[in-house]
């Protein structure tokens, strides 16, 4: 444990999977370190069919799973902690977390995003007794129940439509007049029959006594207000990048995101980043697997430069 | 781990009174819960002889898991004398780490 690893990967998603692939395969050391689920946002996904290749068994845990065994066939090491801070003024990265310290020639940040909240009232006081963000952990509860979708984006569209294999019936909620989803997931969400739309609409607040009962509902074009019924609501409106532990270390932009150049690197020397932790416009698990191919390899040359001259 | 049902919630949770009753609530279909299952077990070896440790299948017993107002997975609640005493809902369990912190009040 105190030896100094070539790459050390901060997050087990997508994008940090395929950099300790990467990485493992051209004989570097290399140390996955997740806090919460292997896997990351994708093992909350029901089904990935836009995923080259994943045409069967194609759900979110299956893929991610298979993706950490073939890394792990190739002697990537895994380790579950959480990281509390970061030290990278040095060649030696250190890495501080709950359970030890780590320290590598390289990082690659690869700690993706976390939903964002609905922002209404009651909302965390109800999360996990009815205000969810991930059907396929919660979808089975629904069983016949009424649920609501809070968003209008391709996940809240998957979503909503995977929920039909449960709930009795679904409503989706959107602030606009149209829906931003792919428009074959829009074609299906409006041929469903267990689907409806609220349109021009926000949440303003969760009801319920220790469990949601309803939600309070506002149209935004016309100010009125109505209650809908729902035993469930999942709440998908856009992500937050998880770099809290990185501030003031290293470059992160408005958002909170990582600008990164077309190699993943960061502004600092030796640090990488890659996944939907990082700026860029498309945020799946094809384009985060991709960038942790690219970190990976970055991160090696970086090495073979600095280290091995 | 024993595993309560609606058969016997009753009398394995609710009227149990020896000692705290642990009830790790999961489902078929949640992998956090299924990732967290190893870390659970060696916690029973740890607090097992303080707090009696069960598990809810709630795929199979989803009335009863809404009847004890569990609406999320995974849900760890600590029940003393049949009274829920600590709850850990989805979102404030990111490791085993979460769980062991609640058990040690007990």
């Amino acid at each position: 444990m105190s030896s100094i690893y070539d790459i050390i990967i901060i997050g087990g998603g997508p994008a940090g999977l395929s950099a300790g692939l990467y990485g493992s395969r051209s004989k570097l050391s290399v140390l996955v370190i997740e806090k919460g689920k292997f896997g990351g946002q994708a093992t909350t996904t029901a089904e990935l069919e836009n995923y080259p290749g994943s045409i069967e068994n194609c759900t979110g845990p299956a893929l991610t799973e298979r993706m950490k065994k073939q890394a792990e066939e190739f002697g990537t090491e895994f380790i579950k902690d959480e990281v509390i801070s970061v030290d990278f003024s040095n060649d030696i990265k250190k890495v501080h977390c709950k359970n030890g310290e780590y320290s590598a020639k390289t990082i690659i940040i690869a700690t993706g995003a976390e939903p964002r909240l609905g922002g209404f009232e009651r909302e965390l006081e109800l999360r996990g007794r009815g205000v969810s963000y991930c059907a396929t952990c919660d979808a089975d509860f629904f069983e016949g129940l009424d649920v609501a979708v809070i968003g209008g984006g391709d996940s809240a569209i998957t979503e909503a439509l995977y929920l039909t294999k449960f709930a009795e019936s679904v409503t989706v909620i959107h602030r606009r007049d149209s829906l931003r989803a792919a428009k074959s997931l829009q074609e299906k969400a409006f041929n469903n029959p267990k689907i409806n739309f609220v349109w021009n609409s926000v949440v303003i607040a969760a009801n319920g006594d220790e469990i949601l009962e309803s939600l309070t509902v506002k149209n935004v074009a016309t100010g009125e207000i109505s209650e809908i019924s729902v035993n469930g609501v999942f709440v998908f409106v856009g992500l937050n990048p998880i770099t809290s532990a990185f501030k003031g270390h290293i470059n992160l932009s408005e958002g909170g995101y990582i600008p990164t150049d077309d190699n993943m690197k960061t502004n600092v020397e030796g640090v990488f980043a890659a996944g939907d932790v990082r700026v860029k416009s498309l945020r799946q698990v094809i384009t985060a697997a991709a960038d942790g191919a690219i970190a990976a390899v970055a991160a090696e040359e970086y090495i073979n430069e600095k280290f091995n001259k | 781990m024993i595993e309560v049902n609606k058969d016997n919630f009753e009398a394995e949770v609710l009227n149990y009174t020896e000692k705290p009753v642990f009830v790790d609530y999961w489902g078929d279909k949640c992998e956090t819960c299924k990732q967290l299952m190893p870390d659970v077990h060696k916690l029973e070896e740890k607090y097992g002889d303080k707090i009696k440790f069960c598990s809810l299948n709630t795929s199979q017993n989803r009335r009863l898991a809404i009847a004890q107002k569990v609406l999320g997975l995974p849900t760890m609640i600590v029940y003393v004398n049949g009274e829920k005493a600590e709850v850990l809902t989805p979102d404030k369990i990111s490791s085993a780490a979460d769980i062991e912190e609640m058990l040690k009040k007990f």
